[in-house]
C-alpha cells in the first residue's frame, strides 16, 4: 500500500482533533471498504486515524425499546448477540447476511453508514427503523442522515459514535443479493413501528429511499398482497452489469412482499 | 504533513510464539507475515477482499489478512497455515484436504484451511449447508467445492473421533 502516517488515538475527542487538522487524512473503521479504496488508488489518505482503540465506540446496548449500538462493533457481533436477536430480530439477520465471516469479523455498523456504498445492507435498517445516528456533534434522523451516492449528512472529521435503533412490533429484511459479494442487487426492509410502516429499499437506488405507497398500503392492511400491486419507478434507479433499473424496480415489489411475508411469521 | 516514520517497531504473537518485528506502519498483515516474518504460507490473491486467500485466525476469527493493518494487531494472537501441524503430524484439515483432493493449484488452500479450523472450533459436527456458509468468502476455480465440503467434513469426524 502507499505510504500514510498511522494514527491510533484513544478517544473520540482525541480522533475528532486528529481529523480537524489531517486535512487530507480518513478515519479508519473496519478497513472493508477504504482500505480497498487505498489498494484501487481511488483514495490515498495522507494520514489514517484508526478508531479500532476507542472503546467508547464498541459494544450492544438493549435499554426498555431500543438497541444501542456502537459504531465500531463488527456486524458478527450484532449478528450474533443474543440480545439483539431478541429485541430486534430482523437487524440481527441482516448483520448475518453481510459479505462472508472474514466481512462480518471486521467491517462495522459506523464504516457501513459512513461509507453510505448503495448496495450496502446497514442503511436499509437504519431508514427502515427510523434509527438516530449519534455522532460526537449531534443526533442525526435515518430520513435526515442518507443524502445521496456515498453522500451523508457528516460533515468532515464528525465521528458517528453509535446508533439507536428503536425497536419494532415486526420487521424483516430480504435481500436479492449478488452471489459472489452478497451485496444488495436489492433488498427491502420492512417495519411496523406501531406509529406507523416504514418501507426501506437499498441497492436499488443511488441511495437507500423510502416507498411512501408501500408504507401507506400496509399502514391499511400489513399483508403481502397489500404491495404486490405497487411498482416503483425505474426512473433514476441504478443500471450495472448485474440488473438493469427496469429489473430492480421489479424486484423492489418482489422483495418487499417477501418482507412482509417474513415479519409476519 | 508529517513524515511518515519509518517503521514501528511491535511484538506480535503469532502461531503461539512472540515474534518481535519491524516494518512500515502502512503494512497489511499480510504484508508483515510474508515479507517481515517469512511466513509465506498465506497467500496474495485478490488483494481486495474478495477471494479470501489472504485469510488467517486472529483471536480465533477468520479474517482478511490483507484488509487489515499488521499494527492493528499487536497483543492478538495470530495463526497461520503454518500453525497448523504438530511437528511432522498434519492438522487433520490439512490430512483430509490431501486425501480427498479438496487441494488442487493449492493457491487457495491456506485460507480454506484457516477458514474451515475457526468453523470446526466452534462447531464440531457443522452439516454441509453451513460448512458451504462459512467458506463461501474463500474463493477456489479448481475443485468445484466438494472435494473441498468433503475434506472439511472427514476431518470433523477425525477430529470428534480424536476427542472421544
Amino acid at each position: 500500500m502507499h505510504a500514510f502516517n498511522y494514527h491510533r488515538p484513544s478517544s473520540v475527542n482525541d480522533a475528532a482533533a486528529l481529523a480537524a487538522k489531517q486535512a487530507e487524512g480518513k478515519l479508519l473503521a473496519g478497513g472493508q471498504s477504504l482500505v480497498q479504496a487505498m489498494k484501487l488508488r481511488l483514495a490515498s489518505p495522507s494520514d489514517l486515524i484508526d478508531l479500532g482503540a476507542i472503546g467508547d465506540l464498541k459494544g450492544i446496548k438493549v435499554d426498555g425499546g431500543s438497541v444501542s449500538i456502537g459504531a465500531m462493533t463488527r456486524h458478527a457481533e450484532v449478528a450474533g448477540s443474543a440480545e439483539v436477536k431478541k429485541a430486534i430480530p430482523a437487524l440481527a439477520y441482516l448483520a448475518s447476511q453481510i459479505g462472508d465471516r472474514q466481512v462480518r469479523n471486521m467491517g462495522t455498523l459506523g464504516g457501513s453508514l459512513a461509507n453510505a456504498d448503495p448496495a450496502a445492507d446497514y442503511p436499509a435498517a437504519v431508514l427502515g427503523l427510523g434509527a438516530t445516528v449519534v455522532t460526537n456533534k449531534r443526533k442525526i434522523a435515518a430520513d435526515d442522515f442518507f443524502k445521496g451516492l456515498y453522500e451523508t449528512a457528516l460533515q468532515p472529521g464528525e465521528i458517528i459514535t453509535q446508533v439507536s435503533f428503536p425497536a419494532p412490533k415486526r420487521a424483516a429484511y430480504v435481500k436479492f443479493k449478488n452471489p459472489a459479494s452478497r451485496f444488495a442487487i436489492v433488498g427491502v426492509f420492512v417495519a411496523d413501528t406501531g406509529k406507523g410502516v416504514r418501507v426501506a429499499v437499498t441497492g436499488a437506488g443511488p441511495s437507500v429511499f423510502r416507498v411512501a405507497d408501500m408504507e401507506k398500503a400496509l399502514g391499511a392492511k400489513f399483508a403481502p398482497d397489500a404491495v404486490a400491486g405497487i411498482k416503483v419507478k425505474a426512473d433514476g434507479l441504478n443500471t450495472d452489469l448485474h440488473a438493469s433499473a427496469e429489473y430492480r424496480a421489479h424486484l423492489v415489489t418482489v422483495m418487499a412482499k417477501r418482507a412482509v411475508e417474513a415479519a409476519l411469521k | 504533513m508529517s513524515a511518515v516514520p519509518d517503521r514501528v517497531h511491535m511484538t506480535l504473537r503469532v502461531n503461539g510464539e512472540d515474534q518481535p518485528v519491524s516494518f512500515a506502519p502502512y503494512k497489511t498483515l499480510l504484508e508483515v507475515l510474508r515479507e517481515d516474518l517469512g511466513l509465506t504460507g498465506t497467500k496474495h490473491g485478490c488483494e481486495l477482499g474478495e477471494c479470501g486467500a489472504c485469510t488467517v485466525l486472529v483471536d480465533g476469527e477468520p479474517l482478511l489478512s490483507c484488509l487489515e493493518l499488521a499494527v492493528d494487531c499487536e497483543g492478538r494472537e495470530i495463526q497461520t497455515v503454518e500453525g497448523l501441524a504438530s511437528g511432522t503430524e498434519l492438522h487433520p484439515l490439512q490430512a483430509a484436504f490431501a486425501d480427498h483432493g479438496g487441494s488442487q493449484c493449492g493457491y487457495c488452500t491456506s485460507g480454506m484451511l484457516m477458514t474451515a479450523k475457526a468453523l470446526l472450533d466452534r462447531e464440531p459436527a457443522p452439516s454441509r449447508e453451513r460448512i458451504k456458509e462459512a467458506i463461501s468468502g474463500n474463493l477456489c476455480r479448481c475443485t468445484g467445492y466438494q472435494q473441498i465440503w468433503e475434506a472439511i467434513e472427514d476431518a470433523a469426524r477425525v477430529m470428534r473421533e480424536g476427542k472421544e
